[in-house]
């Protein structure tokens, strides 16, 4: 079985074995495959491209081709104990409502998401007076896929708006690794919540469920 | 090189016959009534394996027949018709799965049906023939798969009509099929699609040679059954499709003629699909089996799509072609819905295509990809399994 990204690792931590899964924006179905065969996981998948979908079916994930918002509505409330949204958040149309929808048929959800707020972005924009333009944004503002970038602060602020509980946040390094060496380590750990991450960490994962922040 | 040699090709195949069941124990249809014996007509392609577990049951729609793969006679001009599908190295893939095809209970084409002899007065059926249903289709077809000794199919698939039946196998028969590949198919027919059937049958009927159904021995309503499938034609090819084809082209003339001859080039062709659909099929039977789609309803209301779902194991391949407008893609995201919503195990796909309904039965890539994929997947998770056991 091929390796999985960090970041999907990370995400595939906080899966429990056996639970029912489904992740957003699939693509080729390489978190669910790896959920499906490691930990016994149902999974589900929702994927627009074509070519992502055939991967899917021949990995034998089950997979629906469609957008996001029409995945959703096909499945009762709780029907899945976790709902996966990987770095998509910030290419969908209505992102609260997306999330609105995922803690409405998951009992949790993961979101991850590029951080515009670390400080690359931020010294990019200011000195360069242009769009970032690094690994976690790597398409030029006219032909770019992301018509929703957040920072980390953002989106707690959203969580927040919205009633969700962040049961955990990841700060997570360029590559999708968990920061390492000891003074990254020890901010991560230490100054998360997470003015510090929303400075330092280029990407993260939440983990979220319905209720009070 | 002829066809039947062409790499791909199953060869010359020959349609073979069975007769199930009995007078004295006859099968047991839906409306009631009874039939036996019945006779199936069938083609086989590829080997059954030792332990019987890499069969797939291949279901046509209406017009179709037990004639799936390859060429009857060396200088046939067309092989069957799912030839692009079935063949070593094809998605049903003759090297490795033994493709089963029947034909349906209803039919023209050497199953029971209201054009074969009645045993109680020696003439055809016509409309004496019992009223039958895809439920009765598929106890048939179960029968059949009985008869051939297989316990379980790997994957039962179909388009339009068999993918109903496709279907209708996970439904009625839970333990006994791995899969349903259903494509450019519904869960039950929209008020459109019926109206659709009504004016067909009703193109048949008001035939003068029509005769209730008894025409065997005299002339055939074949000017409305040519007329039902001129009809029903339309709505298997997408505007698109039809205009990029034919567009206003005029056939085989310079200018209008100023009456009602075939001035356009799809208006002879339509003749031409109405009268060779006329050689080769039975009206009779056209009603029989478009009545038995209006019927075709499994999921009538939430309680009894539950109870019907629940012991259901198959996973569910359903597919559908973007210019489709005889079952649309909402028909079969309406049947996703109804699978998701009960927690079955489905993939959804939806492919383009310029060929509207009938895109499921031509040759496309992305289309091939996907269903090879699938079973693919499938034999070495079935295989898999028997490892693990042993």
């Amino acid at each position: 079985m091929p390796e999985l990204r960090v970041d999907l690792e990370v995400i595939a931590g906080l899966v429990a074995e056996g639970s029912r899964v489904m992740d957003l924006g699939c693509g080729d179905g390489m978190l669910l495959g790896h959920l499906i065969g490691k930990k016994k996981v149902r999974g589900f998948g929702v994927e627009i491209s074509l070519e992502g979908v055939r991967v899917c079916i021949e990995r034998g994930v089950p997979v629906y081709h469609g957008d996001i918002d029409q995945g959703l509505s096909d499945h009762h409330d709780n029907a899945f104990d976790y709902v996966i949204l990987s770095h998509t958040l910030q290419t969908i149309t209505k992102p609260r409502f997306v999330i609105e929808e995922m803690l409405r048929v998951g009992k949790k959800s993961i979101v991850s998401f590029p951080n515009f707020g670390h400080w690359r972005n931020r010294l990019a924009l200011t000195f360069s007076g242009r769009m970032p333009l690094n690994p976690q944004f790597p398409f030029e503002w006219h032909n770019t896929p992301n018509i929703h970038v957040c920072t980390i602060m953002d989106f707690q602020d959203l969580c927040r708006s919205m009633n969700v509980r962040i049961i955990q946040q990841i700060p997570l390094g360029w590559t999708g690794n968990r920061p390492h060496g000891k003074v990254k380590r020890l901010l991560a750990n230490l100054l998360v919540p997470m003015a510090a991450a929303n400075l330092l960490a280029p990407m993260a994962v939440f983990l979220l469920e319905k209720g009070e922040p | 090189m002829t066809l039947a040699s062409q790499p791909g090709s199953v060869g010359i195949v020959t349609t073979q016959y069975v007769d199930l069941f009995t007078r004295e124990k006859p099968l047991a249809l839906d409306c009631g009534a009874t039939l036996g014996p019945v006779h199936v007509a069938y083609e086989t392609y590829g080997q059954l394996n030792a332990d019987a577990s890499n069969a797939v049951l291949i279901c046509h729609a209406l017009s179709g027949n037990a004639h799936a793969a390859g060429l009857h006679r060396l200088d046939d001009k067309h092989p069957g018709w799912w030839d692009d599908y079935i063949g070593p190295g094809k998605p049903f893939d003759t090297q490795k799965f033994y493709i089963i095809s029947t034909n349906n209970l209803g039919g023209c084409n050497g199953t029971t049906g209201p054009s074969s002899i009645d045993p109680e007065t020696g003439k055809p059926f016509g409309l004496r023939f019992p009223m039958i249903t895809l439920g009765d289709m598929t106890r048939l077809q179960k029968a059949f798969i009985d008869h051939l000794g297989i316990k379980k199919l790997l994957s039962v698939a179909g388009g339009s009509m068999g993918g109903m039946i496709a279907l209708q196998w996970a439904l009625d028969y839970p333990d006994q099929v791995a899969s349903s590949i259903i494509i450019g198919s519904t869960p039950r027919l929209s008020a459109q699609n019926i109206a659709f059937n009504a004016v067909a049958r009703q193109a048949i009927m008001s035939d003068p040679h029509f005769n209730h159904g008894d025409h065997y021995e005299g002339p055939r309503p074949e000017n409305g059954l040519a007329l039902a499938r001129m009809m029903a034609h339309i709505t298997y090819l997408s505007e698109k499709g039809l205009h990029e084809k034919f567009g206003r082209r005029l056939q085989n003339r310079e200018n209008l003629s100023y009456g009602f001859e075939n001035d356009f080039a799809v208006e002879s062709y339509l003749s031409y699909q109405g009268s060779s659909f006329v050689r080769r099929f039975d009206a009779n039977t056209y009603l029989y089996i478009t009545k038995a789609m209006d019927y075709y309803d499994p999921f009538p209301d939430p309680e009894t799509t539950a109870k019907r779902l629940k012991p259901v194991t198959a996973r569910f391949l359903v597919m559908c072609f973007d210019t489709d407008w005889r079952f649309d893609t909402s028909r079969s995201k309406e049947l996703v819905k109804i699978l998701n919503w009960n927690r079955k195990e489905v993939t959804f796909q939806e492919l383009s295509s310029p060929h509207g309904h009938d895109a499921f039965l031509l040759d496309a890539p992305q289309y091939k990809e996907s269903l090879a994929g699938f079973l693919r997947r499938l034999l070495e998770e079935t295989t898999r399994q028997e490892i693990n056991v042993a």
